[in-house]
């Protein structure tokens, strides 16, 4: 899959999740940039991110994640084995 | 709304429980309660789904959330938040993660019980403490199994096992829970099991952020508890309104004859029947009234009823329609003859197309979208649609009731004078001040009632309990029997004295099933006798407009009061002077008191 389709679905998950339609995600995009984007939140949103792409994150993953571009790196790594 | 409905989309839920939120805010008609979470791990997604469940449920809940696992300083010590908040449900959200002290094997028997009871009392001084503080319910988590198991298969019989440490402790839960009142069990034990346990308890979760279980499964979770809030406040269903064909058995009774269905336990496809049949028949117990709505000739569907393998007879359904008619205005005379709101009716029919039809025109009928004949049962099931909480002996005779109210019907239609008919029922009733055995079934009533209701106030069992103790309220029941049969407990009038001569009629409600019976006239006569008796000059009613309760609207010009004020909503101020003499209004009725 192409990086510019994961960001496309990416974008359309934050968007759900934060009910915000403005939201455009970038790969420097971080927790900072999204004004609900808690760690309460952010649990919601790891697991809608991996039904959205049928992959798991194990802990280290996303304990260490730093903005979304590494996420997406995840998911591309996931995806293409 | 369907999304909120089991089988639900986990992920659809979480990814837009804001969207969601949005578009059930602005239902009307919405009930505001607050709802305390005390929790011994992470809630804040478990609050955000109970809340989204609760709204569609017509409940808007306010929450106060302990901070994380504050659950026993909250309880225990109190803080000025929670003392303010003044919850009228408190969710203690404990797991098997909060229990410290597990046996090992070099505890010996009495050690063990020891640690049960000490476990065991923590949570009974949390319930006791909460209760002496506030007028509440508590909804308390039982615990799910542990997820490993030390000594393998003995861990569930052996005393040192976890298993069985939490199946006793689980136990001694439901002991208190069946003596105690407002006090319920949130089932986290079965809702695990069916989740399955090990995706439940993945751990990934607890490390990451301290929830005992895993995100995806918290909409189970929160939708098995709102069920047990929703029927606190009388949101339950009332009845089951059922196909046939594909339904109650496999085949068309029309074109297939009642010799070739599938029913019975010749063959599988017949088993299925026959067990879906039995499923639905248990639900008479629990009050639920069983109908019919089915295209088909009379004729066929009584004969497919009849059916010698079939459990549910023709007897045992208090409406059947079997005619060509849409299904959705079948379920509009089923609501009227039933005097019952099509809105409180379960659709179950294996037609998507006829489920889809009566969902577009019936408004909070709920269809459950069962699949295939052995997925019936569990669809319906896991729905909780008539989650028990509160389980009054009426609820047990409830199809009599129904089945005398149709016998009644018949009789009135030999009467040319309706007054010459109320006479010919020989009615009796009991009024009189509130007596403990009947609280449960007037607070039931009181959250059921939403077409004779002139104020629409709902009562817990705990309020009402608290309005019987206050000698500030003249609080009467009523109940009426008459030739066939006694009708338990059907109407309750609750007023509060104030300025020593006045009172305020908070509550007055009466069942549908006595309508026109003048029942309503007797109440107001004993109200009246016992106001005169407590010095009362004068008594106010009030009527406040719902979408349900226009049948109402001139009830106080009816029972001779004088309008003193209304406003632009609707709302309406009474009031009747009883200074003087008062003449009996109910002549049909005799009252015993």
């Amino acid at each position: 899959m192409e990086k510019e389709k994961i960001y496309e679905r990416l974008n359309k998950v934050f968007r759900d999740i934060f009910d915000d339609e403005s939201i455009v995600v970038t790969a420097e995009t971080t927790s900072n940039d999204i004004e609900d984007w808690d760690s309460l939140e952010h649990i919601n949103l790891v697991v809608a991110v991996e039904q959205e792409f049928g992959i798991k994150f194990n802990m280290n993953e996303v304990t260490t994640m730093k903005n979304v571009g590494e996420m997406v790196d995840i998911i591309i790594s996931r995806i293409s084995k | 709304m369907k999304e909120l409905e089991y089988p639900f989309d986990v992920n659809y839920l979480i990814s837009n429980k804001r969207k969601i939120k949005k578009q059930l805010l602005t239902k009307e008609n919405l009930i505001e309660k607050n709802i305390a979470i005390l929790g011994g791990s992470t809630t804040s997604e478990i609050k955000n789904m109970l809340e989204i469940f609760l709204l569609n449920y017509g409940i808007k809940p306010t929450f106060y959330e302990s901070e994380y696992n504050k659950y026993y300083e909250d309880a225990i010590f109190g803080n000025e938040e929670l003392d303010n908040f003044n919850p009228d449900i408190i969710y203690i959200h404990t797991t098997n993660r909060n229990i410290i002290d597990f046996p090992t094997m070099y505890d010996d028997e009495k050690n063990i019980d020891n640690m049960i009871n000490s476990e065991y009392e923590k949570y009974r001084k949390i319930w006791e403490t909460l209760f002496s503080k506030f007028n509440a319910t508590i909804i308390q988590n039982n615990f799910e199994y542990p997820y490993y198991r030390l000594l393998g298969n003995k861990d569930a019989s052996d005393i040192h096992g976890r298993t069985n440490f939490i199946t006793r402790l689980n136990q001694k839960f439901y002991e208190y829970a069946n003596s105690t009142k407002n006090f319920y069990i949130n089932d986290i034990n079965y809702v695990s099991a069916c989740y399955g346990l090990d995706k439940w308890a993945n751990q990934f979760y607890w490390h990451m952020y301290k929830y005992a279980m895993e995100v995806p499964a918290i909409p189970y979770l929160s939708f098995n508890l709102a069920n047990i809030i929703k029927s606190i406040y009388g949101k339950n269903k009332k009845a089951l309104v059922l196909d046939l064909d594909n339904t109650l058995w496999g085949g068309i009774v029309g074109d297939d004859g009642v010799e070739n269905l599938a029913i019975g336990p010749e063959v599988p496809s017949g088993q299925v029947y026959s067990e879906f049949q039995k499923y639905l028949k248990e639900h008479k117990s629990l009050g639920i009234i069983l109908n019919v709505n089915s295209k088909n000739e009379y004729e066929n569907a009584i004969a497919g009823l009849n059916h010698p393998a079939g459990t549910l007879k023709p007897d045992d359904f208090i409406i059947i329609k079997a005619n060509w008619n849409p299904k959705n205005l079948n379920i509009k005379d089923i609501a009227e003859e039933l005097n019952l709101g099509a809105d409180s009716f379960v659709f179950v029919d294996d037609n998507p197309a006829e489920r889809q039809i009566v969902n577009n025109y019936i408004d909070g009928i709920a269809t459950p979208e069962i699949d295939v004949p052995e997925n019936y049962i569990r669809i319906i099931d896991h729905n909780g649609y008539f989650e028990v909480t509160n389980f009054s002996n009426e609820d047990l005779k409830k199809n009599e009731l129904y089945k005398d109210n149709a016998k009644r019907s018949q009789m009135m239609a030999t009467f040319d004078n309706y007054e010459d008919y109320l006479i010919s029922l020989k009615m009796k009733a009991e009024i009189s001040e509130f007596k403990p055995i009947y609280l449960e079934r007037i607070s039931q009533l009181s959250n059921k009632s939403n077409q004779f209701n002139l104020t629409t106030k709902r009562y817990s069992l705990a309020d009402i309990e608290e309005v019987n103790q206050d000698n500030n309220y003249i609080k009467l029941y009523g109940k009426l029997e008459d030739i066939f049969g006694d009708n338990g407990v059907i109407t309750v009038v609750i007023g509060n004295i104030k300025n020593k001569d006045e009172l305020h009629i908070d509550l007055w409600i009466m069942s549908c099933r006595v309508l026109k019976r003048n029942m309503e006239f007797a109440m107001l006569d004993t109200l009246v006798k016992k106001a005169k008796e407590r010095g009362i000059k004068t008594i106010y009613g009030y009527y406040y407009p719902t979408a349900k309760n226009k049948m109402v609207s001139n009830f106080y010009d009816i029972q001779g009061f004088e309008e003193i004020s209304h406003d632009e909503q609707g709302n309406k101020t009474y009031k009747l002077d009883i200074s003087g003499d008062y003449k009996n209004k109910n002549n049909v009725i005799e009252v015993e008191e």
